[in-house]
């Protein structure tokens, strides 16, 4: 019989490794070593706030059980039986991506993780792995590898949208012997965590995509650019590469060919800007991550001044499928002008935040209200961000709109690189600002000018705003930096640190202009635009407010309206949230 | 400055609607410049590649949905370039609005007023007002060297500085500290420049746009010196002086001010114009005769290595102590004139040594240092230079003094510690000290002077130049160096062959550590680059031409200070006066 392999995944908020404990602990006590294996999965899809476990190879996910039900799970699992806390349920053991027409997803990026034990080249391999690598290595010439990813109109899914095929072309095309291949692991917006879950759940995947970009280029060394923040990701990474070696997969001659490749990981040290193809360079190179101008593009000059080429995980972790199944096939997924699927890392003010893959074309009310299940708490939904500190924010008259390249940028955003934040009636637009500029500020190299001081300005303007001191012509003063910053900066990150702020301005000036003329900041969270009152007609002296409020300055007898002592008051909202009778204002 | 290189083949493309021809490679700035146009720029400097960081130079190119870098990006055939309009005049007024937030409003009492890449952008785009919130780093200046100024409060971040000692002097004491809103330059491990690897050249001082890095000024210690009357004031001028002090005064670089310079010392209050060329000679003379000496004697101990640029010794000292035996034990000129004018000069005039007092005119940052770099520069008993000048200050303290410096007749130099030759002027350009030291070395093999005085093969601007020179059957290998960067190259190279204990790969080795010599010292005026390397090395050549003695050994007061005081080259007291010792310094004192 085949081994069970139980992939568990627990909140926070539980006891650390709760559940993980328990599954190890009726394992050992039935000796069941042999025919079942618990392993932690940090990721696993769609998350609720329940343990989730996963069992392989049959794929039936069960959430929602207590400690208690695990020995009854391992022994229905073993006998071949479901159990009563399925919600989804069936052989997900299919190799072919498919569309899940039930869910709008599609996976083809993230089709085995969560799937496989990632540390095990067998699971990948099971499930087709390196099949793409013998197919090319043995039936195809590196041009014809690079005329189906052409073919497929698989575009960088970093942020910029790049034709992945040109940019392999462009790099095939120089006559340096030397060439190199390069996966910019360094995520670093916001919320995003795309690639961490492809390193974590199918590092093999990206491997795999790496040796066939070297085979398509002529190149026999690849690096990973990692942020030393992924530990996980590193370990299972590092693992990954060595049975690959051990498999003949990497190395010299890989496969009894003539083709030699290998892989490296270097760390990054988390700046932001090594995102950046010519400060990720100087970062690998042992340099001070800055960028410098181009041209001369990596395709031409990159590494130690050798043609490279970089590709970010998710558009390597695309490449296995696009040789397996061909760039035609790939390029019926998508709209017209961006093919195949997008992950996105949905956070924010949504009921079920998690890990989404969508063919391109799939709108925003499909992602955050039919996968993701619509704003908690039945709050309104005010807009979500694409593309976090360098894109833009996305109002509700555009739900409906196809999330692709050119849609994203025409209404004031970008794609970037998956993280998808949403926001609700709560979400204060100037406040949300503040929070990316300062991240933009904190994360810009410093060395050229309009970004090193543009982004200061700008984040001074916003707390000036916020603090109740904001004038009207600051509104033209950030639009005037914001254009200093758009044009002159040298890298993507100033150019478009401004994206935010304007992207709001665009579509919520009238909450600027309340914030600088009224002074007022309906949200709340602009704490000194804010007091809190009770409204003594409304107030019926229940008390709840004052047993609530964390530094007691709300006091008064029972049944008699209450007083809020302004001079200790917080601002924390307590007493806002927590009235049943709205009496308390907030002004 | 036309950037040019010739690549060969020639490309068209049009700037503001005007076709221009220029060889391909050329870049969006050079060729604007080529028909007339200045597109701005703070970063860019015409010495350095570019660094890319202002963004003030940027350009639209027809069909480019971005605003482009001039200072980086390669003109490319049929390109058309638009480099002035509204909108590139607010991106560029908005950027530099910025920039100026975050300088402080100092000009008045900037020691570069009125000589700042800033201060003049700021007038030619009509800056009246600041919009921006002021938010300028408090950060402490750094005298530490008292050769260079390190004030960090006003550095635009613009890069050229690290780019020239990283880079150029391969030196690597400056680097970028912090990031974002807080990077800063400083010295690597954010410690004080005197505890850093800093040689002092002052390169990055030649290159900063404003006020961030300057020399060390003296120029006040200078007139409270002139105006006690109990001080006996001498001055002399370095040889690379001559060439560029003109340019503070709109004379053409290359153009020779020496009469005049001589003029306007002794109008300032100096009681004697000496002339470092003179000392010059003396150096040829005490180290021509120390290479002769290993030459014939333990010709296994060579190279002889140049030792007259304080900035080599310093770098000698940091990065290569393990040569040390190789370096010539002579003191640089200037040095050695000072030690004279407290000992041989004093007597002669009979003045109290302890009254008399030296001031130096020198392309140089690093000879501030030099003056107390260790007690060997006491050799007279007392500080024997009391203090170094930049050309640049000298030109400040002209300025001030009310003398039309342009309209002074040309004097003579005073004879006892001035007359010089050919050889001694040529010190100030690369390969002149080699150069010279040729001239007298073959005299003092052969007993007769070389046919043709002039040694090309060690003159121009290539970074390592070789040669072999033939003194009667012995073949003299030779090697120049200029700019640290290169002079690590040839370093190494000897290095290398210490090493597998091979032989030495050279003879006699001249080095200076800023290219091009001191013609293009850290303490020259602003905006140096190859071209004006070319003409202030052509003023120093012309001035050699011209001198009716063009060999050391024949100049008359060095032959009468031989007779009269020094007795001969490398005697007891030459050693005493003239020559030093050297030692191992850390690169890194904490």
């Amino acid at each position: 019989m085949d081994k069970k392999y139980f992939f568990v995944w627990e909140p926070e908020k539980l006891k650390q490794n709760q559940m993980y404990n328990a599954f190890s602990k009726v394992i050992n006590e039935k000796n069941l070593q042999e025919k079942a294996e618990v392993i932690k999965s940090l990721f696993l899809g769609l998350t609720a706030d329940t343990p989730v476990v996963k069992i392989m190879p049959e794929g039936n996910i069960y959430k929602g059980f207590a400690e208690s039900d695990v020995e009854t799970i391992i022994d229905n699992a073993l006998n071949g039986k479901t159990s009563k806390f399925t919600c989804e349920c069936g052989n997900k053991n299919s190799k072919v991506p498919e569309a899940d027409p039930q869910s709008k997803q599609f996976k083809i990026v993230l089709r085995n993780a969560g799937y496989i034990n990632p540390e095990s080249i067998e699971d990948y391999i099971m499930r087709g792995g390196y099949s793409a690598v013998e197919k090319a290595v043995f039936s195809m010439t590196p041009d014809s590898l690079i005329a189906e990813v052409k073919a497929s109109g698989l575009r960088g899914r970093g942020g910029a949208g790049f034709p992945t095929g040109l940019k392999w072309e462009l790099t095939r095309r120089e006559k340096d012997p030397v060439k190199y291949v390069i996966c910019n692991a360094d995520e670093g917006d916001p919320g995003a965590y795309m690639d961490r879950s492809i390193m974590e759940g199918d590092p093999h995947n990206l491997i795999e995509g790496m040796i066939l970009g070297g085979y398509a280029i002529g190149s026999s060394q690849g690096f990973i650019y990692i942020r030393a923040e992924y530990p996980l990701a590193i370990e299972r990474l590092e693992k990954a590469l060595t049975a690959a070696r051990e498999k003949g997969l990497l190395g010299k001659n890989i496969l009894g060919s003539d083709f030699s490749f290998d892989i490296e990981l270097r760390w990054g040290a988390g700046a932001f800007v090594c995102g950046e193809e010519t400060a990720l360079i100087a970062s690998v190179e042992g340099k001070r991550g800055n960028p410098r101008p181009r041209p001369p593009f990596p395709s031409v000059s990159g590494l130690w001044n050798k043609p490279t080429f970089i590709n970010n995980v998710e558009t390597w972790a695309n490449i296995p499928v696009i040789v397996e199944k061909g760039g035609a096939w790939f390029a019926t997924i998508g709209t017209e002008k961006s093919k195949g699927t997008k992950v996105f890392a949905v956070t924010g003010k949504v009921k079920n935040p998690g890990l989404v893959e969508v063919p391109m074309g799939t709108t925003i009310r499909e992602i955050v209200f039919d996968i993701c299940g619509g704003i908690n708490n039945g709050k309104k939904y005010k807009a979500v961000q694409t593309g976090g500190p360098s894109g833009g924010v996305i109002p509700e008259k555009f739900l409906d709109m196809q999330v692709d390249y050119e849609t994203l940028q025409s209404i004031g955003s970008i794609m970037g690189s998956g993280g998808l934040i949403v926001m609700d009636e709560d979400d204060c637009m100037v406040d949300v600002n503040k929070f990316y500029l300062q991240f933009s500020v904190d994360e810009s190299c410093g060395k050229c000018a309009p970004c090193r001081i543009g982004g200061k300005q700008i984040l001074e303007i916003l707390e000036k705003i916020t603090k109740g001191n904001g004038e009207e012509k600051d509104v033209e003063k950030i639009k005037s930096i914001a254009m200093a910053m758009q044009k002159a900066s040298l890298c993507a990150l100033g150019q478009t640190t401004p994206n935010p702020v304007m992207s709001s301005l665009m579509y919520f000036e009238d909450e600027y202009m309340q914030h600088i003329k009224g002074k007022k900041c309906s949200t709340g969270k602009c704490k000194d635009l804010v007091s809190y009152t009770i409204i003594s007609d409304k107030c019926i002296g229940c008390g709840l407010c004052a047993q609530r409020c964390p530094v007691t300055c709300i006091s008064g007898e029972k049944r008699k309206p209450y007083l809020i002592d302004q001079s200790k008051c917080i601002k924390c909202g307590e007493c806002y949230a927590v009235c049943k009778f709205n009496a308390v204002s907030r002004g | 400055m036309i950037q040019e290189i010739n690549t060969g083949k020639m490309i068209d493309v049009v700037i503001n609607g005007e076709k221009v021809s220029i060889y391909e490679g050329t870049t969006i700035l050079d060729a604007a410049r080529k028909v007339n146009v200045k597109i701005p720029t703070l970063c860019k400097h015409p010495d350095l590649d570019a660094t890319a960081s202002c963004g003030i130079c940027v350009v639209k190119v027809k069909n480019n949905r971005k605003l482009l870098r001039a200072c980086c990006t390669k003109a490319e055939p049929g390109m058309e370039i638009t480099t002035h309009d509204g909108e590139l005049f607010e991106v560029r007024k908005n950027v530099l609005d910025l920039i100026l937030a975050t300088h402080p409003n100092e000009c008045l009492t900037c020691l570069r007023n009125r000589n700042c890449e800033l201060q003049t952008l700021a007038e030619e785009f009509g800056i009246r007002q600041q919009p921006y919130k002021a938010m300028v780093k408090e950060l402490p200046k750094d005298v530490s060297t008292k050769a260079v100024t390190l004030d960090p409060r006003k550095c635009i971040g613009c890069g050229r500085c690290v780019d020239v000692c990283q880079n150029i002097q391969k030196v690597h004491a400056l680097e970028f500290l912090d990031r974002g809103f807080d990077t800063r330059m400083a010295p690597a491990g954010d410690i004080v420049l005197k505890e850093s690897p800093c040689i002092k050249c002052g390169q990055c001082s030649a290159h900063c746009p404003v006020g961030a890095l300057v020399e060390f000024d003296e120029v006040s210690n200078v007139w409270e010196a002139l105006r006690n009357p109990e001080l006996h004031c001498v001055a002399q001028i370095a040889p690379a002086v001559r060439v560029a002090f003109g340019e503070g005064f709109g004379m053409e670089p290359g153009e020779l001010v020496t009469g005049k310079m001589y003029a306007l010392l002794r109008k300032l209050g100096f009681k004697a114009a000496f002339d470092t060329n003179f000392a010059a000679d003396l150096t040829i003379m005490e180290e021509g005769s120390e290479f002769v000496k290993k030459l014939t004697t333990e010709p296994k101990s060579l190279p002889l290595i140049t030792s007259c640029c304080p900035a080599w010794v310093d770098f000698l000292e940091k990065y290569y102590p393990d040569l040390i035996e190789h370096f010539s034990t002579c003191k640089s000129p200037h040095e050695m004139l000072g030690a004279l004018a407290k000992t041989y000069y004093a007597q002669k005039i009979g003045v109290d040594p302890s009254k008399v007092f030296v001031v130096s005119i020198m392309p140089c940052t690093a000879k501030k240092y030099e003056v107390q770099r260790s007690e060997d520069m006491k050799s007279s008993g007392y500080q024997d230079v009391d203090i170094s000048l930049t050309t640049r200050e000298f030109v400040r303290m002209t300025k001030s003094s009310g003398i039309d410096f342009k309209s002074l007749k040309p004097e003579n130099v005073d004879s006892m510690l001035g007359t010089y030759t050919g050889a001694g002027t040529i010190f100030g350009a690369t390969g002149g000290v080699m150069e010279a030291a040729i001239r007298t070395a073959y005299f003092l093999v052969t007993g007769k002077n070389l046919g043709t005085l002039d040694v090309e093969a060690v003159r121009g601007l290539k970074g390592i130049k070789t040669g072999v020179v033939d003194v009667q059957g012995t073949k003299v290998r030779v090697a120049v160096a200029h700019g640290t960067g290169n002079v690590r190259t040839l370093m190494d190279e000897l290095r290398e062959a210490k090493a597998q204990g091979k032989p030495m790969p050279y003879d006699f080795i001249e080095v200076m550590a800023c290219e091009g010599g001191c013609i293009a010292g850290g303490g020259q005026p602003y905006m140096v680059s190859n071209e004006l390397r070319r003409q202030r090395t052509a003023g120093i050549y012309k001035d050699d031409k011209e001198c009716a003695i063009r060999v050391s050994h024949e100049n008359p007061d060095i032959k009468r200070l031989y007779d009269e005081f020094l007795e001969k080259p490398l005697s007891h007291k030459s050693h005493k006066l003239l020559h030093t010792h050297y030692v191992s310094r850390p690169l890194y004192y904490k």
